[in-house]
Formats: C-alpha cells, sequence, structure tokens
C-alpha cells in the first residue's frame, strides 16, 4: 500500500475523496455502542446516545482492528510491516524505472523468546499448564528497509508514513503492489503503539547531496502525521538516490513456513529483476542477486471501465469532476465510452445531456443504472504486465529442482469492469517430494500470499480440479499429492482481496474461470509429459522383452532349417529390427 | 511300419514347412505368422460319416511383442518334436514340460502351458500328438474277455500273442500307441463301461464269457489310444460296440459323445479317434424308470453340461432321439449311476438288466 509518488493534483484532493470517503463509511463502527451496552444504570434515550456518538477517524478504527490490516499477532505482525515496506520500495523503483535493490535488516532489540521444545508443545497441546505464565511471549525489533527508489519528495514524507489512506495508487487503474495506502502508515502505527517509538524515515533526491531525516508519529484521533523531528543528514548508502525505512515495533521472529525468509525467497521467484538482501535477527546474511537485468515493462494507467464503478464512486466522480456536462463526463473519464455509446446510455436511462452542476441526485443514479444495460467493450488490456511464461519457469527452475517445467499466460480478462491476467507454472519430478500434497505458490501482483490459502480463489480452483486424470492422487476436495509445484499470479487494476490485509484473492467467478483455465493447461502439459515418460520406459520394457524371446526363435529355427550360426543371427537381427519397429502398436 | 513311417513324414514335413514360411517371411523384414485351426466345439461340425470335424475358423498368431514369448516357445517345441523324430524316440508331455526347463527366461512355468502349446502345434500339423513323439501321460483303458491282441516285441520285433480271456481277475492294459496293434476274436459285441468298478463286477464274474463280449473300461472319458483302440478294432473284426455309462448328462455328454464322434479340443484328429458304430445302451431315463432305480437329483452343474449339449453340441442337435432324452432327463431332474442297479442285488446287472437291454440292442440311442 504504496504512497510514493505522489501525483500533485491527488495531493490536492486528498482531504476531500479518500478520507472523506471512507470515513463516512466508517461512522457505523460499532465500538462506541457495545460500550453502551455495558454499562449499568438509566436507560438511554437518544440524547444521551446523541453525546456519545462521534467520528471515529481511520486510525483510530484501524489501531482497534489492527488484524484486518495483518498485524493480528507478534509473527504475523513483523511480517507484514516487512512486506508492507518491500511491496512500496518495489513499487516505486519500478515507477521510475530503477532495478531494485532492497535490503531488509531486522535487529532484536530484547532478550530472544526460548521457542518451546516440541515436548513442552505437544504437552501443550494435551492440556498440560504452559511453563510460562505470559501467553504469549513477544520481542522487540527494529525493522531497517533500504531501497534504492527515487526518494520522497520531504514535504510528502510525514502524509506518507503516518497517515492511513494516503497513497498515489487508490485512485489510479494501473497494476501495482500496493492498493489502497494503508500498509506503511499501519505498519509504524503499530510500531507506535506497541513500542511508543516513532517511525524514522531517510529519504535522498538524486539532485541533493543530502539526505532528508525525519521522526514522525500518528496522531490516531485525527488521522494527521506528527513530525516530531526532521533534519538533513548525510546518506550513507551508496545508491544516488533511495529510502530508508526503521520501525521498532513488538514481534517475533520465526523461520520456516509463513515466515519473513520465505516471504523474501518468494518475492525473488516474482521479482526476477529485483535484488534482495536479508539480514536476520541472529546476524545471518541472505543475499539474492537479481536473475534479470531488464525492468519489467511499465504497466500503463487506465481509466475506470463503467462497469467496474459503482454507484457511491459514480456520485463523487459526477462531485469532483471538472468535466461540465454528464456527456462529456462520461466519455472524459472513463475508458471504452464514446459518443454512440453516451447515446445509448442517455436513451436507456430517458434522459438527455444535463449539466452536471446542477444535476439531481436521481438523474445521475438513472444513468448509472443505464450503464449497466448498454454493451460496452472491455477496458483495455495493455495495463497489465504479466511476468511472462518464460520468467516463470525459469524462477520456478532455479527455486525447485524439477525435471519438468511449464508455463501458461493466460489472456487478459475482465472482472467489473477490471482487466486482468492469470499465469500459472507448474513444476513436477525431480526432486520434489512425492509423498506430499503439492506445493502452491500465490501471488497478486507480484507480491506473494502466505495466508489464508483455503479461503482463496486460486486454491479453491485447484482442490476442485480432478487430479486424477493428469496421474496425480487426490481425495475428494484437496490438494493433489504428488511431485508437483504451482505458481499462480493473478495481475490486476484492481486484485480483489478478501480482506485489507491482503491475503487471499476473492472468488469472482470469471477469475476463478480464468484460473481453472490456466492451471488446467499446466495440468494438461503435464499429464502429456508424464504419459510421454511412461511410453519411453515401456518402449525400453519391450525391447527388452523382445532381445529376450527372440534368439529363442532363431535357435529353433537353426535347429529345424538346419542353419549356419551365420543365418541364424541374421534372421535374429532382422527379426528384432521388424519388432522394434512395430513395438508401440503391438 | 510303412504307415507309420508316414505318419512321421507328415509331421516331420509340416514341421519343416512352418519352419521355412517363418524364416522366409523373416528374412523379407515381415513378421511371421503362424495360423492353426480353432478346437472347441464352436468350431466343429458333425459330419455325417459319424465324426466332429473341424470347420473352417482359423487364428493366426502373428509375431509382435505380445506373442514373442509364446512364439519362441512354440518354435522350440516344434524343434523338439523334429528331433524326437530324427532319433525316433519319444517324449511324455510331462517330459515335454521338463525338456523346456532348459529354455531359459522362454521355459513353461506349468504344464498346461506346455500342453496347449502341444495342442496348437498338433493342429497346426493337422497330426496327433503321438506323430510328434508326445506322448500322454494318461493310461488308455482296460480290456478283458474273447480277444486276441497281436503286438510284438520291443527289441526283436518278435510277433506276440495277448489273450484277453487270460488275465484272471485283472485285464489287459490299452498301450498309449495303439496302430501297430492286430486282433482276433469270435466275440459278439463290444462293451465299453465307464466306471471301473462295474467293469471290475463283470470281469469278476467272467461275464465275458456268458455274453461272448469284449469288456472295456473307459475310466471317465476315454482317452485318445482308447478311442483308437476301440476304432481299430470295430473296425476290423466288425461288431457292434455297445456303451453302458452312468445315467448323467457327464456319462452321455462327455464319456458317450467323446467316444462316438470324438472332443471339440482334438476335432483335427477325430476323424481316426472315435468310434462312430457305437452306441447307447444306457443307464437311459427311460431304465430310471423300468429298473425303479434309486437317484439323485442333478446338480446345478449337471443342469448346465446337458442344456449347453442340446444348445452347442452338433452330435446331439443333429439327432433328434438325442434331444429328446436329454430333455428328458433335465425334465425329471434326476441322475442314476451304474451301481444303482445293485439296489436289486449285485448280480442283478449281468443276470437281468444287460440281457434285457442287449435283447433291444436295435433300439439303443444313436
Amino acid at each position: 500500500m504504496g504512497k510514493r509518488k505522489v501525483v500533485q493534483k491527488e495531493v490536492l484532493t486528498e482531504e476531500k475523496t479518500s478520507v472523506k470517503e471512507k470515513g463516512k463509511a466508517l461512522k457505523v463502527a460499532p465500538e462506541p455502542r457495545m460500550k453502551a451496552h455495558k454499562k449499568k444504570g438509566p436507560a438511554e434515550n437518544a440524547e444521551s446516545l446523541a453525546k456519545k456518538q462521534r467520528e471515529i477517524s481511520v486510525s483510530e478504527f484501524f489501531a482497534k482492528n489492527r488484524h484486518l490490516l495483518g498485524f493480528d499477532n507478534p509473527k504475523k505482525a513483523l511480517l507484514t510491516a516487512v512486506k508492507e515496506a518491500i511491496d512500496n520500495s518495489l513499487d516505486a523503483c519500478e515507477e521510475s524505472e530503477i532495478l531494485p535493490e532492497i535490503t531488509v535488516k531486522l535487529v532484536r532489540l530484547s532478550a530472544k523468546v526460548v521457542e518451546p521444545t516440541p515436548e513442552e508443545e505437544a504437552a501443550l497441546a494435551k492440556g498440560g499448564k504452559p511453563k510460562k505464565k505470559n501467553p504469549t511471549p513477544t520481542e522487540k525489533y527494529c525493522l531497517t528497509v533500504i531501497d534504492n527508489g527515487p526518494g520522497i519528495v520531504p514535504a510528502q514524507i510525514p502524509k506518507i508514513f503516518a497517515k492511513l489512506l494516503y497513497g498515489s495508487k487508490f485512485h489510479r487503474l494501473k497494476m501495482s503492489r500496493g492498493q489502497q495506502g494503508i500498509g506503511i502508515a499501519a505498519a509504524g502505527m503499530y510500531g507506535q503503539m506497541t513500542t511508543g517509538k516513532p517511525m524514522r524515515v531517510y529519504s535522498k533526491l538524486p539532485k541533493n547531496p543530502k539526505a532528508t531525516f525525519v521522526e514522525l508519529q500518528i496522531d490516531t484521533k485525527t488521522n494527521k502525521p506528527d513530525v516530531l523531528q526532521e533534519k538533513e543528514v548525510a546518506w550513507t548508502e551508496k545508491t544516488s538516490s533511495g529510502t530508508i525505512v526503521e520501525i521498532t515495533l513488538e514481534g517475533r521472529y520465526q523461520r520456516g513456513r509463513q515466515s519473513i525468509d520465505e516471504f523474501v525467497l518468494l518475492n525473488t521467484l516474482s521479482n526476477p529483476h529485483a535484488s534482495f538482501k536479508f539480514v536476520d535477527p541472529d546476524g545471518e546474511i541472505f543475499d539474492y542477486p537479481r536473475k534479470i537485468e531488464e525492468l519489467p515493462p511499465l504497466p500503463s494507467e487506465i481509466k475506470p471501465h463503467p462497469y467496474g464503478v459503482e454507484l457511491g464512486r459514480f456520485h463523487q466522480m459526477v462531485a469532483d469532476t471538472s468535466q461540465k456536462t454528464m456527456r462529456q463526463f462520461l466519455t472524459k473519464e472513463f475508458s471504452r465510452v464514446s459518443d454512440k455509446v453516451v447515446d445509448e446510455i442517455f436513451k436507456e436511462a430517458g434522459v438527455k445531456d444535463f449539466s452536471l452542476a446542477s444535476a439531481q441526485s436521481d438523474k445521475v443514479t438513472s444513468v448509472h443504472e443505464a450503464i449497466k444495460k448498454v454493451p460496452i467493450m472491455n477496458p483495455p488490456t495493455d495495463c497489465i504486465v504479466p511476468i511472462g511464461e518464460e520468467l516463470l519457469t525459469e524462477t520456478l527452475r532455479n527455486q525447485t529442482k524439477a525435471e519438468f517445467y511449464t508455463a501458461i499466460t493466460r489472456p487478459p480478462s475482465v472482472y467489473r469492469g477490471n482487466p486482468f491476467v492469470v499465469e500459472c507454472a507448474l513444476a513436477f519430478g525431480g526432486e520434489l517430494r512425492g509423498d506430499e500434497a503439492m506445493t502452491v505458490f500465490r501471488f497478486a501482483n507480484r507480491v506473494p500470499l502466505q495466508f489464508q490459502p483455503a479461503a482463496c480463489a486460486t486454491l479453491r480452483v485447484i482442490t476442485k480440479a480432478d487430479w486424477k486424470n493428469y496421474g496425480l492422487n487426490q481425495q475428494k476436495n484437496s490438494l493433489p499429492v504428488g511431485p508437483v509445484a504451482v505458481v499462480i499470479h493473478v495481475a490486476s487494476v484492481w486484485v480483489p482481496f478478501t480482506s485489507e490485509s491482503k491475503e487471499a484473492i476473492a472468488d469472482y467467478p470469471e477469475i476463478k474461470q480464468e484460473i481453472r483455465l490456466a492451471v488446467l493447461e499446466c495440468a494438461r502439459r503435464l499429464s502429456v509429459h508424464v504419459s510421454r515418460g511412461r511410453r519411453a520406459d515401456e518402449a525400453e520394457r519391450k525391447a527388452n522383452y523382445i532381445d529376450t524371446y527372440i534368439p529363442f526363435i532363431g535357435e529353433a529355427l537353426q535347429a529345424m532349417l538346419t542353419l549356419s550360426d551365420k543365418e541364424r543371427d541374421k534372421v535374429v537381427a532382422t527379426l528384432r529390427d521388424t519388432l522394434e519397429k512395430g513395438k508401440l502398436d503391438g | 511300419m510303412a504307415k507309420k513311417d508316414m505318419a512321421d513324414n507328415k509331421a516331420a514335413v509340416g514341421i519343416h514347412k512352418t519352419a521355412k514360411e517363418i524364416y522366409d517371411k523373416a528374412l523379407k523384414g515381415q513378421k511371421p505368422q503362424l495360423k492353426m485351426p480353432i478346437r472347441s466345439l464352436g468350431n466343429v461340425t458333425y459330419k455325417k460319416e459319424g465324426y466332429l470335424s473341424l470347420s473352417n475358423q482359423y487364428k493366426t498368431r502373428t509375431l509382435t511383442y505380445n506373442t514373442v514369448k509364446g512364439f519362441a516357445q512354440t518354435l522350440k517345441m516344434m524343434s523338439a518334436s523334429k528331433e524326437l523324430i530324427d532319433t525316433d524316440d519319444h517324449a511324455s508331455k510331462r517330459e515335454m514340460y521338463y525338456i523346456s526347463k532348459n529354455w531359459g527366461p522362454a521355459r513353461f512355468d506349468e504344464q498346461p502351458e506346455s500342453d496347449t502349446v502341444m495342442d496348437d502345434i498338433e493342429a497346426m500339423m493337422c497330426v496327433n500328438r503321438e506323430q510328434l513323439r508326445f506322448l500322454p501321460e494318461e493310461k488308455g483303458g482296460e480290456v478283458a474277455g474273447q480277444l486276441i491282441v497281436m503286438d510284438r516285441d520291443r527289441d526283436t520285433a518278435k510277433p506276440i500273442k495277448i489273450d484277453c480271456t487270460g488275465f484272471g481277475s485283472g485285464a489287459y492294459s490299452i498301450p498309449s500307441s495303439v496302430e501297430h496293434l492286430g486282433f482276433q476274436t469270435k466275440a459278439k459285441f463290444i462293451l465299453c463301461i465307464e466306471t471301473a468298478g462295474m467293469f471290475q463286477r463283470l470281469v469278476a464274474h467272467n461275464y465275458w464269457r456268458k455274453a461272448n463280449c469284449i469288456l472295456i473300461s473307459m475310466g471317465g472319458v476315454p482317452t485318445r489310444a482308447t478311442r483308437r483302440f476301440v476304432r481299430r478294432l470295430a473296425d476290423s473284426i466288425k461288431i457292434p460296440v455297445y456303451t453302458f455309462v452312468d445315467g448323467d448328462p457327464y456319462g452321455v455328454a462327455n464319456i458317450y459323445r467323446t467316444l462316438k464322434v470324438g472332443s471339440g479340443n482334438a476335432a483335427h484328429i477325430n476323424e481316426f479317434f472315435c468310434v462312430p458304430t457305437a452306441t447307447f445302451m444306457g443307464i437311459t431315463p427311460q431304465d430310471v424308470n423300468d429298473y425303479k432305480l434309486p437317484t439323485h437329483p442333478l446338480k446345478e452343474v449337471d443342469i448346465k453340461r446337458a442344456k449347453d449339449a442340446l444348445k452347442n453340441d452338433p452330435f446331439f442337435k443333429f439327432h433328434k432321439p438325442w434331444v429328446a432324452a436329454i430333455e428328458a432327463m433335465i425334465k425329471s431332474g434326476v441322475r442314476a449311476e451304474q451301481q444303482a442297479l445293485a439296489k436289486h442285488g449285485l448280480n442283478y446287472v449281468m443276470d437281468v438288466y444287460l440281457p434285457e437291454k442287449l435283447k433291444k440292442a436295435d433300439k439303443f440311442l444313436p
């Protein structure tokens, strides 16, 4: 949820749009009422309630509902902070056409929490009393993420890092990792809440010899940044520009599944053009140099497609636009709306072109309703940049030692007016474990998804497919078992997630269908490969079988026809050739 | 002797011809084939001359991946047969199975496999397995009564006369090869008996003397040697052959039918290995009533066998009286054994049953 490269226009309109919009929606948050219910005493009336009713800021809301952003537990909080920082850095680098170089450092500031041994865990599971009274032991960390991106204009730093829902990406339709503009600020807020330490940002622009250092906090009541310190400092990195973010936060570092290590590693899969370096709390350095020296093409930005804009947003756009009439508004602010399409929309709505300034609300609504009834061409799809079949195969090859690889990038498709592309790569055999469930690597706009696999459209499609047809074992509605690894990448100008923490892709039928087609195509190629292998084995077996028995035919013919050894060998050789030729149909 | 050489010749020529065809085809880069008649009741017709004959269905075994083992085994056995002919030796079916143990991976694992290949070669060459120099393990039947068999000494080729009246309470064993035997007799008929028990009773009481006949024990379904022996005997002295078996579908459809017209499996040689002049004396379904014989209910396999005979056996289908008799048997639902006559006294069969039946020999089922 990055918000680096802020377009000036959006800076001006930000207050008016995003916060206002979200703030409205959040007014109904149940928190104050729940408190009221707990209170004992005289019954509330409308007046007494009114005294308690007040606006809740986004920051406040998320401070209380931090699980919505992926900060449910210390371990995940740490990962989410890393994830948001990396996403932002990658987006910023790519938009500035810089090959990303990202360093993640984790320094443990508190004593290391001793992991329970397997025996202790088993005892816990059996209902024994835990040794420590503290139910969730936490550690304190300093997280530093360094990138070689374009840097940030000093005036923007506070808003970007210490204001929720502030960003460059929410209002545009362009494929990027961040979408809403919550992430990094939320990470900072989390750090602030758990440790009381402010967030520290260093930013260097290419033109300035020095870097700007800012120390800031978020005022959760007003959702406004609170700058504690700002000064010019020397830039210690070798790059000509870049940003360093430091957050002190509570968390837990564990290796293995759903770990930071895994997240960085998965990022190398989906971002072969980026270099990553991870220094773990024990000081161990993981270095992943980039695999290609070429940036992916920059996705172009598109205007929203009429089908993808809901009523509330449509009204908002009408209120915000600089266009004078509805016709101008529709043709200028949306993609694929021609004058001819507008004619049809107006005809369907039973209206003529009207001025927006004096427009009645229900007139606007009727236009919005008419849109759905008019056929409109799908949005342009060049705004999506897939990883590509070749690179997907290559990265999967680096990641797994398999015997067979295949990948497919589906043609772009559209859900709710948003273009998207599904890609799938599959590895089979080799050193992949045959007795384990299929490994699935999920990506959305190149961001690895590590949580909630069961809620994700990708897994739902894979478990529903019948893998027995493709030579794998599978219990109904579960992952197939076999030496298979699958990468699924969904790229879109707006990837629909099931929650703000962006862990699982929502179940849109159009998206599921594309995932299904991609996965099944890979599976089909796999079955071709598998049966080809079987045929080769079969052929060899048959050749051996033939070689075993043909000499006896030669021997018998020699005895019956009193042939010479030479004649016998000749007939054996000829027979073998004849049978070898026909063995596959024999 | 001349006849035997010719028979050997036929086998040797057939083997050489088949081998040569395979060899030539192989050298041309073609897949060799073995063509053999299908040996089953589905591929036989009943000849008016009185035997089941092969009709024209053939199976062709082409040398492919799937058939290469069977092909090798067939050729190896043909080669073994040729060697036996060349050295004027023979091997029993069991011995043949053991010979194959020298063939490494092409060996037979069980004797039925080697027996099947042997039957295939027989049919392919249209010879019998004795001509291929393979002898059955099974013993022929036994003979007692008014017959002198003329054999020869194995070493000196000196004729030997065997008097079948002179075995006391024992009997003469039919050898597995009977082509060289000669016969002298004044008997009036030949009685072929299913069970050794009944044969023993008749022999022990010298029934053959009283009835002036030759008694033959078939011991179940008659072997080829027994069939050939009876056939040669009947042909050379021109006396009737009566069959005395249990009154059940097995006695009729298997024992009697095989004796009279041969078997489906040996259809290629039935012409010589059956006794077309044989008729069926009993036990008939009518006997069960006439002699008030104790019965057992027909088992499921009995009924299936009987129905199968009516449906698929060209011999029974050809003879209306047989169709009626088998239908009567199915309808009655019972069977009666030869020994059931003992109900009326142990010697009832000799004193009453056989004399009464033989008076009406012209009424015997065909």
